[in-house]
């Protein structure tokens, strides 16, 4: 079929490149990071903001202009040729998610605009079904507002309690409170992010999902952060809902995935009525579509999909586990150079064994919308602020923070960039 | 650039704040937030024959907005309501010294102007409707 062939040229392509981890071959796959910034265009474009989102790929760029150039067309009702091939792409895609997490059936694989917006729907689905007043939800205190303003929603209407785990003064989950947590309280649901975009920690998945499985309560992980930059595999953790989102993993904005244990989705009443989720309709009743299509209803960001597709093809070439070890090395020379500058105070694990490719810091009495000023002059993106997680500000006692986040495409020497624009800071504010 | 944004006076009052802490006894005390960056600024006002006859804020954020708030103060202090109500954003660059800030850090130059603005719409509104009108139309545009 002809869209498979399209497919495969893009695909084989990224394959034969990528047999080595060669940070500088990565780089030429990048456009933007050929783009010159700050005053008159004078630098060349450092992004340290890929917590928030990755660049993109031609791979990924080219393979959604194909569709709309070649077969764009609405999936699943088509008999047309162009319908067809858009369908192909589309379902194939979910093959290619299914196989990257390690879930049994593409029957667990739902796409949805964003992380947040999967969490919403188990939320409203699977939530407002199962949670009873007085049940108690579990969260910790890293976690985003996507993974803490659902619960508190649902919550809210059924007179349901939240609880949130501590983290310790070194960045870690308190694993006493979890304990504590399941022997008081009714627990219905944990749900907890895998690795915060903040600190950068690593929670122990297996051993909290293990535990909570003991007390049959099934855990939610919001994997935003994690699917992007660490091997997953939801058969190994047995987790029964994860969400993330392929903009933070060089696909495009607008498209998320949820993942669901297939027991649990069978379960789970629909959650936007509409086209494509109904096998009938009559004037008073409807029959609901088969899994997964029952919960996407609507037309799909199909060019989105595709393009995502592409993004899964490049990180499955170069392995997850190439991606980690190089943003653990990245890692490691990172906290090494902030850790030579004073006044510096770096949140989350010591050990940089324990963290993702994130490190969130303070230097001296600069302001992190100060420091992001100064950076953007040097053409470095860095992000400032309470990185949606207000509830970690609170626990750690600072308004905002700056943060640098890495990925694949980044190198020692930007990392060297980044610590001489710290210096310039420290002299433009004569400390 | 950045050298011309962070200059002595701005890094002066952003150390060294003046007018900052708490009135005892205000007669209007506001606060705002900068949702974008989490600036944040009260200002408390003390108004005597349609005078600011005293000011005080509190705040924490950046230097661009903490500097800004204390050098407001400074300049309505001992001045007439009608010199805070012809205050337009441009004064307040000016006086800063900060005309060419990106649309981003604008916003905080601006937070303590909005704040004092909207002081006065609390100020008027039982005392005169049509000012806090007015002075409403003004915070908005911040
Ligand atoms: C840990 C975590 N969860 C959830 C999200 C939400 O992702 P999205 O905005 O793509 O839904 C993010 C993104 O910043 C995140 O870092």
């Amino acid at each position: 079929m002809l869209v498979y062939s399209l497919y495969l040229k893009a695909g084989d392509n990224i394959v034969m490149q990528k047999t080595a981890l060669s940070v500088e071959e990565i780089r030429q796959d990048f456009p933007i990071l050929k783009r010159k910034v700050g005053v008159g265009g004078s630098k060349t474009l450092v992004y340290l903001d890929n917590a928030a989102t990755t660049q993109k790929p031609y791979a990924v760029i080219n393979a959604m202009n194909e569709y709309y150039s070649n077969y764009n067309a609405n999936i699943h009702r088509a008999v047309h040729q162009l319908g067809e091939e858009a369908t192909f792409a589309y379902e194939q895609t979910r093959e290619k998610v299914a196989k990257f997490i390690n879930a049994r059936s593409t029957d667990e694989i739902i796409f949805t605009r964003n992380a947040t917006e999967a969490i919403n729907l188990v939320a409203y689905s699977w939530g407002r079904r199962n949670i009873k007043r007085a049940d108690t939800i579990v969260l910790t205190e890293m976690e985003h507002h996507s993974n803490i303003v659902p619960w508190q929603i649902l919550s809210r209407e059924k007179k349901s309690k939240i609880c949130y785990l501590g983290v310790d003064d070194q960045g870690y989950l308190k694993m006493r409170d979890y304990e504590r947590a399941l022997e008081k309280e009714a627990v219905r649901l944990v749900s907890v992010s895998e690795m915060s975009n903040v600190l950068g920690t690593i929670l122990p998945l297996k051993e909290i999902i293990t535990r909570a499985h003991e007390d049959n309560v099934p855990v939610f992980v919001d994997a935003a952060q994690s699917v992007p930059h660490l091997p997953v595999d939801v058969q190994r953790t047995d987790c029964d809902f994860l969400a993330f989102s392929a903009h933070k993993m060089l696909g495009p904005t607008g498209v998320g995935v949820l993942y669901v244990k297939k027991e649990i989705l069978e379960e789970m009443p629909p959650f936007i009525g509409g086209g494509d989720m109904i096998k009938e309709v009559h004037q008073q009743n409807v029959i609901y579509n088969d899994l997964p299509y029952r919960f996407e209803g609507g037309t799909q960001n199909i060019a989105g999909v595709v393009g995502f597709s592409a993004a899964l093809d490049y990180l499955a070439a170069i392995g997850m586990d190439r991606v980690r070890n190089h943003e653990l090395d990245l890692t490691r020379y990172a906290l090494s150079a902030l850790s030579d500058l004073k006044d510096v105070i770096i949140y989350g694990p010591k050990n940089f064994r324990d963290r993702g490719g994130v490190i969130s810091f303070n230097i001296a009495d600069i302001h992190p919308h100060d420091l992001a000023t100064i950076m953007n002059e040097h053409g470095i993106a860095i992000r400032s602020g309470h990185h949606c997680a207000q509830v970690l500000m609170e626990r750690l006692d600072v308004a905002a923070t700056s943060r640098a986040s890495f990925y694949i495409y980044n190198t020692q020497e930007e990392i060297d960039l980044f610590a001489d624009a710290l210096l310039d800071a420290r002299r433009i504010f004569r400390i | 650039m950045s050298d011309d944004i962070y200059r002595e006076i701005i890094l002066d009052h952003y150390r060294n704040p003046r007018n900052k802490g708490r009135l005892t006894d205000p007669d209007v005390t506001i606060h705002d937030s900068n949702p974008l960056c989490g600036d944040e600024i009260d200002m408390h006002l003390k108004v005597e024959e349609d005078k600011i006859k005293d000011i005080k804020f509190e705040g924490r954020g950046c230097a661009i907005s903490q500097a800004s708030a204390s050098m407001l103060t400074e300049m309505v202090l001992n001045k007439p309501l009608s010199m805070v109500k012809n205050l337009a954003k441009e004064d307040i660059l000016e006086n800063i010294g900060l005309t060419n800030l990106g649309p981003a850090r604008i916003k905080c130059a601006l937070l303590s102007l909005k704040v004092l603005k909207m002081s006065m719409v609390k100020y008027y509104t039982d005392k005169d409707p049509k000012s806090a009108g007015d002075f409403r139309d003004e915070a908005v545009k911040y």
